[in-house]
């Protein structure tokens, strides 16, 4: 299976001196492509920290990160900027959207820059908000906005979803309709889903677990059967 | 401390660039208050003291030669408290190194005591002995200009004689707070001259024994001034009265008056504007920080603290700004103010002017700055009050943007999307945003008249210098000559040209209004001193009739075809009805132009001239002055390039120097309001900006999305700032146009191009100080908070 990401030695440390936090210990890992891994830990466990560098909106203090040959710690602002553009799509556990677009302007917001979306209408299909396209966020559930986020996500076609607590403000039914929706995007559209979550429940419907503590890998472990999406217990 | 006041410390800190724009127009705004309420305070206290203790003459009344008796005449004229007769006469003062004569008068003291009226006020020195015939006192501001000091001897021409006279002091007069010599409009200390002389001595000079030639008088406090004036003159018509007069006609009086009634209108309506855009401003960024702090509003709450005490707490900090800027308001003020006083003291001639802040002004500022703020922040503490501590804690949901724009048209497909946030954004809160243009708007329109009055004041001295007049140097005769004296001026060696003409004085009359002035007879075509019209085009003189510069139309509310009385007071003193052919832009003074042959022929005195003009060649400038100031019939020389001199200096260092000040002012509130909007856009948009970033808009890109409500807002607002800005030049022109010189507004494309310039500048220099507070924080921290 080819790989997406590798990390060589990886390190963050916030601040200086005796103020200084090791976010990241010297991280190695490889997350293949078309799998949904789940980054499971406390907090502070440096698991965003992690999703964060390899998503390129940090970048490590130490130690190098490749996304497949790509080098991400060589690029500069410009180029970090074109490959999250092109490649990679985040979705927050606070939605982020643009309280002044409609979900369709939303997703559109994402297909105007990107070189090869879907139409914003499939997006939308694809989480099931097909027929709430012209719908402010002020008009949508907490749920259905989350799905919009992942719709945007998405329709650029991204070869990788990074997801930071994405059912984190959601009761547990919306929960699992989003949990649903990303579970889709890695079957129908092979992209790589990347979760940090802080439920463990949720690794169960994961091809991968990655436990973080103390800003090093403790445990990698394979499911060999995964649970579905509706079978999450909350 | 409690930890709300460390909070409120470590809030204000955060946000000190705001704090600081805010209490900058406060402070300016107060300043303003302080400063001119107190000069015009301090100027009117001096003034009304200077003219108590040196007992100001309520009338004057100026008369060829009366004889002395005729002053218990005039005193038993009903409400006339008393009268004092002195002698005044024309000097001309020879300063060596000074190739032009310098014009003054002399003014007789009485041979004993003090004068009932116009008291000198002794700076230096002592009176003249009695008997004595040489000692004189010397205006102390012109002896200043001019380096004389106690016991220096100068060189004063007297009724044709010269005489060298030796200073025993140096004193003011409460009638001579301005002085500018007659026919040049430009005050100047060193070039107007008085001299006080014994009664005795001055009458043998004169030929005034046992007469005087002005009589002085003060009235009972009920007095009808217009009754009084009429039987002065019946009283002196026979002995050649010229007309008296009351205080308010005296020129030196009326510039007081005007300069004190101008800053007292100025004080009265610029800081109420600065209150009100601080109002304004303090509202939106405070209401800003409520909305960011409902999480701990709520938390507070939860707490058990009250919503009196929670809105106390936002209170204060809206306090601490109006009290801060008010302060700085009120240091400044005094500051400005004393920096001021110098420039009246040089201009007129105070015995003292200390700069006493009026104590009202403080308070007036300080409570106006509370109340504008607190009316900003009860919008504000009304929504703290109405807080939940549940729904505080709960994330607000998104903003409703589901009644603005829906973009369906053709038009509106064509948008991208960063544009519809943009457009949306607006069209939510219209009335904000409308708010934020008058901001806008408001400084925009402050530049750009401010810059206009800069290039007017220039305009005027170019257009005075080198279009209206464009002589070298005008000669004033002792009195009125035969056109022969131009041919003796045209013969001496450098003289290029000369154009004779003839200033009369005269009270011009319309109805109840009335001006003391001057008319002057010009010939057919004259090519130095013209009347032009608004086209700068020289108006040609008509063969009968009268033309008159803008500023005397207006104030005797006349116009062409209507019929000017101008009551001449020199010669038979004839009375003429003439009409007015034409009104003309004039700029310095308020002319009024007669063909002079009209003008003799209506003084039934042909031939007549008392002065000219003259085109030199500059090589022999000097030459030719040295020649003029030992003609006998020359009375004075004005130069025009000294006139202008001092016509700039007032303008920079008197009177028109406030607009630097305001200039100031009008840039600093633009860049506060614009940096403000900038501000309150990353508060709003921050989270927006942050989720552009990660789904990979540029920071360019997203950076439109920041500012791009800026941008609209600026520049619809710029065009109509400028309107704005041409209609308030127009008044701020007027503002500062006195009878002394008026600044010509007009649309000037420069002015308007570099005030918005200006505007433009504050926005990309905002937005990027905005920016680079953006791209120092951290994408992911803004995105996993709450908002």
């Amino acid at each position: 299976m080819p790989v997406a990401f590798t990390t060589r030695d990886l390190t963050k440390t916030y601040g200086e001196g005796r103020s200084a936090v090791h976010a990241l210990r010297g991280v190695d890992v490889e997350i293949p492509a078309g799998e949904i891994v789940v980054m499971l830990g406390a907090s502070g466990s440096g698991k965003s920290t992690l999703l964060n560098i390899l998503g390129g909106l940090d970048r490590p203090s130490s130690g190098t990160v490749h996304f497949r040959d790509l080098c991400l710690t060589d690029l500069n602002d410009a180029r970090l900027t074109r490959f999250r553009r092109q490649h990679v799509g985040f979705v927050f556990q606070f939605y982020n959207l643009m309280p002044s677009l409609t979900a369709r302007e939303n997703v559109e917001l994402v297909t105007e820059i990107a070189e090869n979306p879907m139409a914003p209408e499939e997006a939308l299909e694809v989480v099931g908000l097909k027929q709430r396209v012209d719908h402010f966020p002020s008009q949508l559930s907490g749920g259905e906005q989350q799905r919009v986020a992942i719709a945007r996500a998405i329709a650029k076609q991204p070869e990788v979803l990074f997801c930071d607590e994405p059912t984190g403000a959601l009761d547990s039914a919306t929960g699992r309709a989003v949990l649903e929706v990303l579970h889709e995007v890695n079957a129908r559209l092979g992209a790589t889903v990347l979760m940090v979550t802080h439920a463990a429940n949720i690794a169960g419907m994961a091809h991968r677990v990655i436990r973080l503590a103390d800003g090093q890998i403790r445990e990698v472990e394979v499911n060999a059967t995964r649970i579905a999406p509706a079978e999450v217990v909350w | 401390m409690s930890p709300l006041d460390r909070k409120l410390l470590r809030d204000l800190g955060r946000i000190k660039g705001q704090v600081i724009a805010i209490m900058l127009v406060i402070g300016v705004g107060v300043m303003l208050q302080v400063m001119m309420s107190g000069l015009v305070a301090s100027l009117s206290e001096t003034q009304r003291a200077y003219y108590e203790r040196n007992r100001m003459a309520d009338v004057f009344a100026p008369v060829t030669r009366a004889p002395q008796s005729q002053l218990a005449r005039l005193s038993q004229i009903p409400d006339v408290a008393r009268v004092e007769g002195r002698v005044t006469g024309g000097a001309l003062f020879d300063l060596p190194g000074e190739p032009i004569p310098i014009r003054g008068k002399a003014v007789s003291l009485p041979d004993q005591g003090e004068a009932a009226f116009n008291a000198v006020y002794l700076v230096e020195g002592a009176l003249p002995a009695p008997g004595a015939r040489d000692e004189i006192l010397l205006l102390a501001g012109f002896a200043e200009a001019n380096g004389y000091g106690l016991g220096d001897r100068i060189d004063v021409t007297m009724n044709g004689t010269r005489r060298t006279l030796r200073i025993v002091g140096l004193a003011e007069a409460p009638d001579l707070l301005f002085v500018a010599a007659p026919g040049e409009m430009v005050p100047d200390p060193a070039r107007f001259g008085v001299i006080w002389m014994r009664r005795n001595a001055l009458s043998a000079i004169y030929d005034m024994d046992g007469a005087f030639n002005e009589a002085l008088f003060s009235l009972s406090r009920l007095a009808v001034e217009a009754e009084v004036l009429d039987r002065i003159d019946a009283v002196l018509d026979p002995w050649g009265g010229t007309g008296a007069y009351g205080r308010d006609d005296l020129v030196s009086d009326r510039f007081v008056q005007e300069e004190i009634g101008g800053l007292a209108t100025m004080s009265r309506a610029v800081p109420p504007l600065f209150l009100a855009i601080a109002a304004f401003l303090l509202y939106i960024v405070v209401s800003r920080i409520v909305q960011g702090e409902r999480e701990e509003i709520g938390l507070l709450k939860a707490f058990g603290y009250t919503g009196a005490e929670v809105g106390a707490h936002y209170f204060k900090m809206v306090l601490i700004v109006a009290v801060g800027g008010a302060a700085l308001g009120c240091a400044l003020g005094i500051l400005s103010g004393r920096a001021m006083i110098p420039v009246y003291t040089q201009f007129y001639n105070f015995p003292f002017l200390v700069f006493r802040p009026d104590p009202a002004s403080f308070v007036i500022g300080v409570s106006a700055s509370i109340a504008a703020a607190s009316a900003g922040g009860v919008f504000v503490l009304r929504r703290v009050f109405a807080l939940e501590p549940a729904e505080a804690m709960r994330p607000p949901a998104p903003a409703d943007y589901s009644r603005t724009i829906t973009f369906t048209g053709r038009f509106g497909r064509m948008l991208d999307q960063p544009t519809r946030m943009v457009l949306r954004s607006i069209a939510r809160q219209p009335l904000r945003a409308a708010a934020l243009a008058a901001g806008i708007m408001g400084g925009m329109a402050l530049a750009s008249a401010m810059t206009t009055i800069y290039g007017a004041f220039d305009r005027m001295m170019a257009l005075s210098f080198s279009v209206i007049d464009r002589s070298d140097a005008t000669v004033y005769f002792t009195r009125p000559l035969g056109e022969k004296a131009a041919l003796e001026l045209a013969r001496i060696p450098g003289v290029i040209a000369v154009e004779p003409m003839r200033n009369v004085s005269a009270v011009l009359r319309n109805g109840l209004k009335t001006h003391r002035g001057a008319v002057s007879g010009m010939i057919a075509n004259p090519e130095m001193t013209r009347a032009i019209d608004a086209d700068h085009a020289p108006i040609p003189l008509p063969a009968e009739g009268i033309v008159l510069g803008q500023a005397l139309a207006d104030i005797l509310e006349i116009g062409p075809g209507e019929t000017l009385t101008v009551e001449v007071r020199e010669g038979r003193q004839p009375v003429l009805e003439v009409p007015v052919a034409r009104v003309a832009s004039s700029l310095l003074g308020a002319p009024a132009y007669m063909r002079l042959d009209a003008l003799n022929r209506a003084m039934r005195e042909p031939g007549r001239i008392s002065g000219a003009h003259l085109q030199v060649d500059g090589n022999r400038a000097d030459e030719i002055y040295r020649t003029l100031k030992d003609m006998p019939s020359v009375a004075g020389v004005s130069v025009a390039e000294t006139a202008r001199e001092s016509l700039q200096k007032l303008m920079d260092q008197g009177a028109g120097s406030a607009r630097y000040i305001m200039g100031a002012v009008a840039f600093i509130i633009t860049f506060g309001i614009v940096y403000n909007a900038a501000r309150i856009a990353q508060a709003e948009r921050g989270r927006d900006l942050a989720s552009l970033r990660v789904m990979g808009f540029s920071k360019g890109e997203a950076g439109f999305v920041l500012l791009g409500e800026l941008a609209v807002i600026t520049l619809v607002a710029i065009p109509l700032g400028s309107a704005l800005g041409y209609a308030l030049s127009f008044a701020i022109a007027a503002g500062f146009s006195s009878e002394l010189y008026q600044i010509p507004a007009t649309f000037d494309p420069f002015s308007h191009g570099f005030a918005a310039s200006f505007v433009l500048g504050a926005a990309v220099v905002s937005g990027l100080l905005v920016k680079r507070d953006i791209d120092r924080t951290e994408l992911i921290t803004v995105l996993k908070s709450r908002e």
